[in-house]
C-alpha cells in the first residue's frame, strides 16, 4: 500500500507539471524552477555516493560539465537531436566516473575527495583547450524551430504540446528529477542500498563480513556520475550557449554537496529538501539583492548547518518530535 | 623552436616558482601532513592575505612583505579560533570525516564570496620598487618578482625546519602526529599542540599571500586554481615530510616552468592536478612519507 | 419669458463647452494614454570585470542618448526606458539576462552588450525569437548565424575580421627593412580568434612567415613565459589579439624581458581605457594598436564626435567612469541613434521591417555616415592604426588628452607620424 502510495505521488506530480507549462504564463517561474530541480537531481545524484556511502565528491561539477561538453560533441559531429545529447552526456560521464573510482576508490575517503577536485580542474583545462568545441570562447546550440515526434507538434506557437522551449525543458526536467527520485528510493531499498550503508558505518567490517566494497562503491559512483552526465546534456540546449567555465563551475559541486547535508543525507527526501529551501533561497536573493550574496548564502548554510545540524533539516525534525514526545 | 636560452631561463624561473610554491604549501604539509586535517581551504587563506596586502599596498604604500609580515599574527589568532570549533565539533565526537572536509569546503566558498562582493572580480596588483628590477646575467633573466618571494619563501622554509627540530613546540608537533597518547602521558595536551600547529599554518598563509600578489596580478578565484597545486605537491612530498614537500615544490615548479614555456600557459592548470590524480593511483605514500597511511 | 430664453442659451453654452472638452478629450487623452507606456530597449552591459573600463562609458553615452530623444518626444511619440543588467564580462550571464529582459520585464527591443564575447551568447536567443538586434563592437558575430536582422557599430568594414587589422598590416610593410616574420598571440576568446584568423589572411597574402601562433587562456596570470617563448623564434613583427587583461599584462611582460621584434601590437583592446593608460605610461611607448579616436588634430574622420566628448567630459567625473570616454563613448551613442532613427522612420513596432529599413539607409549618425552591408557590418572600414610615442610621465592621465602621444599612422589621409621601430621609441 505504501509503495502504491509513493508511485501515486509521482504520477500526480507530473501531470502537475505538465498542467503547469500549460496554464502558467510568466516565463520567469520556468527559469527558476528549471534551476532549482537541477539543483535537485545533482542534490540526489551526489547522495548516492555521499549520503548512501559515505565519499565525498567535490567533482560534481566535473561529471556535470563532461554531461554538458559530451552533448556539444555529438551535435557537432553528426547533428545530434536532443534525447541523443543527453544520452551521450550520461554515458561519457558516467565511464569517467567508473574510471576515476577505479584509480581512487581504494584509498581513503579523503583521497578520493581531493582526487574528484583534481579531475573538475583536469576536465575543465582540457575542455579550454579543446578548439572542436570551443575552447575557452564557448559553444552555441540553436534548438529546431519546430520540433515534431511521429507528426505531433511539441514546441510551436499553436496547437503544440508546449508553448516554448523553456517550458518543454521543465517537463523534461520534472521527468528527470522523479525518476532520480525513484532510482533513489529504489537504491535505499534494496541490497545494494545495505551494502553501502555497512561500508559507510565501518568499511573494514563491511569487508571482513564478505561485503564486494569496491564493486559496491564503483557501481554508486558510476551511477552518480551518469546521472549527472543527463543533468549536463541537458544544459547547452536549455542555455543555448555554454562555456567552460560555466558548464564546471565551482558553485555547481558547492551546490550539490550542500544542498544533501542541509536536507539530510539519509533519504532521498533530505536533497529534496535542501534543493527546495536552499534553491529556493538562492532564486529569491537573487532577484532582490544581487548574484554573488547568493553564493554567500549557500556558503553560510552549508557551514552552519555542518556545525550545527550534522544530520541535516530532517535530522533537526526528528530531533525536535523526539523531544517533543 | 629549442634553444638553450630558453630552456635555461625556463629552468631559472622554475626553480624560483618551485620555492614559492614551497611557501605556498608548508603550511598545508603541517595541517593535512601532521595534523591529519584537511584544510582545503588553505588556498583560500592565502588569497585572503594577498587582499589584505593589496588593500595596505595601495593606500599605505607598505611594503608588500612587510604586511605580510605584520599580518601574520592576526592569522596564527584567526587558525587558533578556526581549529578550536573544528576540535570542539568535528574531532572530539568523532564525527565522519564528511563533515571536517564539508566545513572547510563551507569556509573556503564563503571567503572567496567575501572576496568577489568586497573586491569585485577585478585583478589587482601590489607595487614596490623591486618588482619592475631585472638583474641579468649573460642569457639569463633574474626578475627580482619572482626572486624575491624565491628568497623570502627559502627564509620561511629554514626557520620552519628550525623550529621544528630544535624548538619543544616543533618537536611535540612532531610527536603530536606520531603518537598522541605518549605525548599525554607526558604531560602535554595534544589539543593544545594542535591548536598552536593550525594556527602556525594559517600564520603561513599570510605571508604566503603577500608573496603571490608580488609575482602576479590576483582576482578572488584564482584560490581554486591553487588547491590542486598545494595538495598535489603535499601528497606528493609524502604526508608528514616537510623535506619531502619541499623537493616536491620543487619538481613541480620545475614542470610547470618547462610546460608552459614550451607548449603554452593554458595546460599549466592542469599539471599539478594530473600529477596528483597519477601520485595518487600509483603512489599515494609520495616521496618521502610515511608507510601504511593511505587506507583508513 | 426672458428666463425661459435665458435658460436656453445656457444651456446650449454648457452644451456647447462641454461637447468642446469632450471633442478635445478624445483628441489629448489617447495621445496621453500611449505617452504613458514607455518603449523599453533592453541589454546587458559589462559594468563590472575587464570591460567595465568600455561597458562603463558606454552606458553614460547611451543614458546622454536616451535624454536627447526623451527631450525630442521619444520614440513612436512615446517616452523611451533603458533597462539593463551587469553581465559582469562574463558571456555565462548574458542568456539569463536577455531571458530576463525578455520574459519578465517584457522590453520592445533588444540590443546588445558591450563586445563580441557578449553579443555571441546572446545570438541564439534573438535568432529564435525573430528579434532586431544591434551589436556594440562585436567582430564578426554574424558570420555564421547569417541573420539578417543584426547590425553591428564597429567600423571594421564588410568583412570585419580581416579589414580590422589591414591597416596594421599596411602600416608595418612600410617599416624598412620589410619584415619577414610574424608572430600570433590570441586570447581564447571569440573576439580574439576571430581577429586573429582575420590576421593570418593578412600575412599569408603578404608573404609573411608564421613563426609563432598560440592562445592563451584568459586569465592568465603571468605572461612572461609567453614573451620567451615567442622571442625565442625571432619573428620580425608580433601581432597580438587580446582583452584587457591580457593586453595589460602581456605590455608589462614585454617590458620585463623586452624583444627583439620591430612591431608590438595590433589587436589589444583595452590599451584605450583611461584607467590602463594611466597605469602602463611610458610602457607603451612603441606599441602599434588600432583604435577609433584618438586626440590628434586631424580628426575629421568622425565629425560630431568632439561635441559629444565635451558634454560626456562633464558627466563623466560624477559617475566614476573612464574621464575621457575616447573610446567607446561615440559609438555607442550612434548605436542607439541608428536603432532610434529607424524605428521613428518605419512608424511602429515591427522588427522585420526595421530590419529592412536599415539595410537600405544611409544613416547620418554623430561618428559620421553609416551604411550597413553584408551580415548588418559595415560598408567601409574606419579603423585607425596609431603608435605611441612620447609618454614620459608615470601614472599620469593628462598628456594622453594631448596631441602626440597616439600618432595616426593610418589611414594615410589622416596620418600625423610615420612608423618607427619598436625599440626605437623605449
Amino acid at each position: 500500500m505504501k509503495i502504491n502510495r509513493f508511485y501515486l505521488g509521482i504520477g500526480t506530480c507530473l501531470v502537475l507539471s505538465y498542467l503547469a507549462t500549460a496554464y502558467v504564463d510568466n516565463q520567469y517561474y520556468f527559469f527558476a524552477g528549471f534551476a532549482i530541480l537541477q539543483l535537485m537531481v545533482m542534490a540526489l545524484a551526489w547522495n548516492i555516493l555521499g549520503g548512501y556511502a559515505g565519499y565525498v565528491n567535490f567533482g560534481s561539477a566535473a561529471f556535470f560539465g563532461i554531461g554538458a561538453y559530451s552533448a556539444i560533441v555529438v551535435l557537432e559531429l553528426f547533428n545530434a537531436t536532443f534525447f541523443t545529447q543527453i544520452i551521450a552526456g550520461g554515458c561519457f560521464a558516467g565511464l569517467i566516473g567508473f574510471a576515476t573510482g577505479y584509480l581512487t576508490l581504494r584509498l581513503r575517503g579523503v583521497y578520493f575527495a581531493i582526487a574528484t577536485l583534481a579531475l573538475l580542474v583536469v576536465a575543465e583545462t582540457l575542455i579550454v583547450n579543446w578548439d572542436y568545441v570551443g575552447g575557452a570562447a564557448g559553444a552555441y546550440v540553436l534548438p529546431t524551430k519546430n520540433p515534431s515526434i511521429l507528426g505531433v507538434l511539441i514546441v510551436g506557437k499553436t496547437e503544440a504540446l508546449f508553448g516554448n522551449y523553456k517550458e518543454l525543458l521543465f517537463f523534461i526536467m520534472c521527468m528527470v528529477t522523479l525518476a532520480t527520485i525513484v532510482i533513489c528510493r529504489y537504491v535505499e531499498k534494496s541490497k545494494f542500498g545495505r551494502g553501502l550503508a555497512a561500508l559507510r558505518d565501518n568499511e573494514e567490517a563491511a569487508e571482513c563480513m564478505g561485503v564486494p566494497t569496491l564493486k559496491l562503491k564503483l557501481i554508486a559512483t558510476s551511477l552518480s556520475a551518469t546521472i549527472m552526465g543527463i543533468t549536463g546534456g541537458i544544459f547547452p540546449y536549455y542555455m543555448t550557449f555554454i562555456d567552460p567555465v560555466s558548464a564546471f563551475n565551482l558553485d555547481i559541486s558547492v551546490n550539490a554537496l550542500a544542498m544533501p547535508l542541509i536536507g539530510g543525507t539519509a533519504t532521498w527526501l533530505g536533497p529534496v529538501l535542501g534543493a527546495l529551501i536552499l534553491g529556493g533561497l538562492q532564486q529569491i536573493v537573487t532577484v532582490t539583492i544581487s548574484s554573488s550574496a547568493n553564493l554567500l548564502i549557500v556558503g553560510l548554510c552549508l557551514v552552519a548547518f555542518v556545525i550545527f545540524a550534522p544530520n541535516g533539516f530532517l535530522g533537526l525534525i526528528k530531533k525536535y518530535r523526539k523531544n517533543g514526545n | 623552436m629549442f634553444s638553450s636560452e630558453l630552456l635555461l631561463n625556463a629552468i631559472v624561473i622554475g626553480i624560483f616558482l618551485g620555492g614559492f610554491y614551497a611557501a605556498l604549501s608548508i603550511g598545508l604539509s603541517i595541517t593535512f601532513g601532521l595534523l591529519d586535517i584537511v584544510n582545503i581551504a588553505h588556498p583560500a587563506f592565502i588569497i585572503l592575505g594577498a587582499f589584505i596586502c593589496f588593500i595596505f599596498n595601495s593606500h599605505y604604500g607598505l611594503d608588500p612583505i612587510l604586511i605580510g609580515i605584520i599580518f601574520a599574527p592576526a592569522f596564527f589568532l584567526l587558525g587558533l579560533l578556526i581549529y578550536r570549533i573544528y576540535y570542539e565539533r568535528f574531532e572530539k565526537i568523532g564525527a565522519e570525516p564528511l563533515r571536517g572536509l564539508a566545513f572547510f569546503f563551507g569556509l573556503m566558498f564563503i571567503i572567496e564570496v567575501i572576496l568577489i562582493m568586497s573586491f569585485g572580480v577585478d585583478y589587482q596588483m601590489v607595487h614596490a620598487n623591486y618588482i619592475d628590477y631585472k638583474a641579468t646575467f649573460g642569457v639569463i633573466d633574474i626578475p627580482f618578482r619572482m626572486f624575491v618571494p624565491f628568497a623570502i619563501a627559502m627564509v620561511m622554509a629554514i626557520g620552519l625546519h628550525l623550529f621544528s627540530s630544535r624548538t619543544f613546540f616543533g618537536r611535540a608537533m612532531q610527536a603530536v602526529a606520531q603518537d598522541s597518547l605518549a605525548l599525554r602521558l607526558m604531560g602535554i595536551n595534544p589539543v593544545k599542540i594542535k591548536m598552536i600547529a593550525f594556527g602556525i599554518s594559517l600564520a603561513t598563509c599570510s605571508i604566503a599571500g603577500a608573496l603571490l600578489v608580488i609575482i602576479m596580478p590576483i582576482e578572488p578565484s584564482v584560490g581554486r586554481l591553487y588547491i590542486g597545486q598545494v595538495f598535489a605537491i603535499v601528497v606528493l612530498g609524502g604526508l608528514g615530510s616537510q623535506s619531502g614537500t619541499l623537493i616536491a615544490a620543487m619538481l613541480l615548479g620545475l614542470l610547470e616552468s618547462l610546460v608552459t614555456t614550451f607548449f603554452g600557459p593554458s595546460w599549466s592548470p592542469a599539471i599539478a592536478f594530473s600529477a596528483l590524480i597519477l601520485v595518487l593511483a600509483f603512489k599515494p605514500t609520495g616521496i618521502l612519507g610515511r608507510v601504511g597511511d593511505t587506507r583508513g | 419669458m426672458l428666463g425661459k430664453f435665458a435658460l436656453k442659451r445656457r444651456t446650449l453654452a454648457l452644451g456647447g463647452i462641454m461637447a468642446a472638452t469632450l471633442c478635445l478629450s478624445q483628441v489629448l487623452m489617447p495621445m496621453q494614454a500611449r505617452a504613458a507606456e514607455p518603449i523599453k530597449i533592453g541589454f546587458s552591459m559589462a559594468l563590472t570585470g575587464p570591460l567595465a573600463g568600455g561597458g562603463k562609458q558606454a552606458l553614460v553615452s547611451m543614458e546622454m542618448w536616451e535624454e536627447d530623444i526623451n527631450k525630442k518626444g521619444g520614440l513612436l511619440g512615446r517616452p523611451v526606458k533603458l533597462i539593463y543588467y551587469d553581465d559582469q564580462t562574463n558571456p555565462k550571464n548574458v542568456p539569463g539576462i536577455y531571458a530576463k529582459l525578455l520574459d519578465v520585464d517584457k522590453v520592445d527591443f533588444v540590443v546588445s552588450g558591450y563586445g563580441t564575447n557578449l553579443i555571441a551568447p546572446a545570438m541564439p536567443i534573438v535568432i529564435q525569437r525573430e528579434l532586431l538586434f544591434m551589436g556594440l563592437f562585436g567582430l564578426n558575430n554574424n558570420k555564421k548565424w547569417k541573420y539578417d536582422k543584426y547590425f553591428q557599430i564597429l567600423p571594421a568594414g564588410p568583412d570585419p575580421a580581416v579589414d580590422f587589422s589591414r591597416a596594421w598590416f599596411d602600416t608595418v610593410m612600410s617599416l624598412s627593412p620589410k619584415p619577414k616574420t610574424i608572430a600570433f598571440l590570441a586570447a581564447d576568446a571569440e573576439f580574439a580568434k576571430n581577429l586573429k584568423e582575420g590576421a593570418v589572411t593578412h600575412a599569408k597574402r603578404l608573404g609573411l612567415k608564421i613563426t609563432y601562433n598560440k592562445n592563451y587562456k584568459p586569465g592568465t596570470p603571468d605572461y612572461t613565459p609567453i614573451i620567451r617563448a615567442i622571442n625565442a623564434t625571432n619573428p620580425d613583427v608580433i601581432y597580438i589579439a587580446s582583452y584587457p587583461n591580457g593586453s595589460a599584462g602581456l605590455t608589462r611582460a614585454v617590458s620585463e624581458v623586452g624583444t627583439k621584434a620591430r612591431a608590438f601590437g595590433g589587436g589589444m583592446v583595452g590599451l584605450q581605457f583611461s584607467g590602463i593608460m594611466k597605469g602602463l605610461g611610458p610602457k607603451l611607448n612603441g606599441i602599434l594598436n588600432y583604435d577609433f579616436y584618438v586626440p590628434e588634430p586631424n580628426m575629421s574622420l568622425y565629425p560630431g564626435v568632439t561635441d559629444l566628448l565635451a558634454r560626456y567630459k562633464i558627466v563623466a567625473p560624477s559617475r566614476k567612469v573612464d574621464p575621457l570616454g575616447y573610446y567607446l563613448a561615440p559609438w555607442s551613442y550612434a548605436y542607439l541613434q541608428v536603432l532610434g532613427d529607424a524605428v521613428n522612420a518605419v512608424g511602429k513596432i515591427d522588427h522585420a521591417a526595421i530590419a529592412k529599413y536599415m539595410h537600405a539607409t544611409e544613416f547620418s549618425t554623430v561618428v559620421g555616415k553609416v551604411k550597413f552591408g553584408q551580415n548588418g557590418e559595415w560598408e567601409k572600414g574606419r579603423t585607425l592604426t596609431v603608435q605611441w610615442q612620447n609618454i614620459k610621465k608615470e601614472k599620469d592621465l593628462e598628456q594622453f588628452t594631448k596631441p602626440g602621444i597616439r600618432k595616426i599612422m593610418e589611414p594615410k589621409e589622416f596620418a600625423t607620424g610615420t612608423v618607427k621601430p619598436f625599440n626605437s621609441l623605449r
